[in-house]
């Protein structure tokens, strides 16, 4: 990948509630609504279930930006499992900014199954930041760091017959 | 005389704390000694690289690794101990997790080093000299190892074939790992060496855990008063029990202070910190988001908090250097 490239897309993963968001994805869909092609959309029964590892496994696989959409707060069909999301998503924030990972790239938005058009607008709007931003390239970031360690893995095994277990 | 089997300690980047756990053995380091012959114990006897070279590959039967791998020198015994031993054992949580040093992929090795030979408040170093690598004098040629980039664990450099977690790990769980080995009892590659359950699981305080947590605010345990049998979390102090695995008989809760996750998650978790940032944040009572991130500042230290042994494992590694990468 190379970010100066024009052909660059960003990657998004989102993580769609299945009784409000993913609902309204779908709603989207069918009233023919176009929205950006960049998103991935996995379905889950519940904001709540969105386990800060998949967060973070997005972002390490190679996702330039995660969205979380769940029911408004109120309207969560097991009650409290968005109100769960919201505060992991305060920390997470937080945390990635550790990491130096900026805050655009982890959205969360409360989207009802009754506004497929809102599904349009959030996606279009975080295709257009994360272009601004680039991409993250983790993945790649990975490979580059460890090119470090190449050169001496290869002189040691080279002292040896037998393939080092490295 | 029968041959005993050979084992070799070897100690990389860390405190000498898991060093000095296998003196903790106390007495029992006799018996241990009349089982094994050590081959190598850079700490304790003298031994030089030349002599592990000498060594047939796979001569040893184990190597207990300690500390994390950060600097080429590290790495390469890293290599080296790989072939010459049958099993190699990432020995503390350094060599599992990455440890205490792991904290520095927090900073470009541009920093540390800026701040280690000029900034410090205890630096003197009008020269702003820094080691290098290589350097000649008086007709003297000098090497150093270099610092890495990033901070490793042992698996991240080569093939580890078992884990025995804990800073240090017990004198318990590393006898009875030894123990297994020399029984050929051992569990499948890759295991840790340690029972597969969470803390709490052995807190002598988990009586007193309720069922619903509820933050309101997140206390710390140098500034706040705390009952000695209650549990922490019950008491709104960040305990990492939950997301971390149990062997080290709760030393830590049982002595008075929270757990901080010195173990290592459990099989089931891949990133510790994700887990226990879920666990704590998802709890807490706080509904509006000034409410929330009010109670989260509690917490002021998230990535050093949730990572503080496991960052180098963790699923993001180490903290992105910016710019990221150029605006289009």
């Amino acid at each position: 990948m190379n970010a100066t490239t024009a052909t660059w897309q960003p990657l998004i993963a989102a993580f769609f509630c299945n009784w409000c968001t993913y609902t309204a994805a779908d709603l989207a869909g069918v009233s023919r609504l176009k929205y950006a092609p960049n998103v991935r959309v996995i379905r889950l029964m519940c904001s709540g279930r969105v386990d800060p590892q998949f967060i973070l496994d997005a972002f390490a696989k190679g996702a330039d930006g995660v969205l979380i959409g769940g029911c408004h707060p109120g309207d969560c069909h097991y009650v409290e499992g968005n109100y769960k999301t919201l505060r992991r998503f305060a920390m997470l924030q937080r945390l990635l900014g550790g990491f130096g990972i900026e805050p655009e790239r982890l959205r969360l938005e409360w989207i009802s199954a009754s506004e497929g058009d809102k599904v349009r607008t959030v996606v279009n709007d975080m295709v257009e930041k994360l272009k601004i931003l680039g991409p993250l390239g983790l993945p790649e970031r990975f490979a580059e760091w460890d090119r470090e360690m190449i050169a001496l893995e290869s002189k040691v095994r080279s002292g040896d017959p037998t393939p080092a277990t490295a | 005389m029968t041959i005993k089997p050979k084992i070799g300690f070897y100690w990389c980047a860390s405190c000498g704390g898991c060093e000095e756990a296998v003196v903790d053995f106390a007495e029992d380091t006799l018996r241990v000694l009349e089982a094994v012959d050590i081959v190598l114990w850079p700490c304790a006897m003298d031994f030089k690289k030349a002599d592990l070279e000498g060594m047939a590959d796979q001569s040893i039967v184990a190597t207990l690794l300690n500390g994390a791998i950060r600097t080429s020198e590290q790495e390469e015994m890293a290599h080296l101990l790989r072939r010459k031993s049958q099993y190699l054992i990432a020995f503390g949580a350094c060599a599992q997790l990455g440890g205490i040093p792991g904290l520095a992929n927090q900073f470009s090795r541009e920093e540390i080093l800026r701040y280690v030979f000029e900034e410090a408040p205890t630096t003197e170093n009008e020269t702003k000299t820094r080691p290098v690598p290589h350097s000649d004098h008086d007709g003297h040629s000098l090497s150093l190892p270099t610092i890495r980039n990033v901070v490793r664990s042992l698996d991240q450099v080569v093939e580890v074939d078992y884990y025995i977690p804990g800073c240090p790990p017990t004198p318990k769980i590393t006898k009875a790992a030894i123990a297994a080995l020399l029984e050929g009892n051992l569990p499948p590659k890759g295991s840790v060496l340690a029972p597969d359950i969470a803390l709490c699981d052995q807190c002598p305080r988990k009586g007193t855990k309720p069922p619903d947590l509820s933050f309101t605010e997140f206390k710390r345990p140098h500034l706040t008063r705390l009952d000695p049998d209650t549990c922490f979390l019950a008491q709104g102090v960040v305990c990492l029990g939950p997301a971390t695995r149990s062997g080290c008989e709760a030393a830590c809760t049982t002595g008075g202070m929270p757990c901080s996750g010195c173990f290592g998650p459990t099989s089931r978790a891949r990133d510790q910190g994700a887990k226990i940032l879920s666990c704590l944040s998802a709890n807490l009572a706080a509904k509006e988001e000034k409410q929330i991130s009010d109670t989260l500042a509690g917490i002021p230290d998230p990535v050093g908090t949730f990572y503080r042994y496991g960052l180098a494992k963790s699923l993001l590694r180490r903290k992105v250097e910016p710019p990221a990468h150029p605006v289009i």
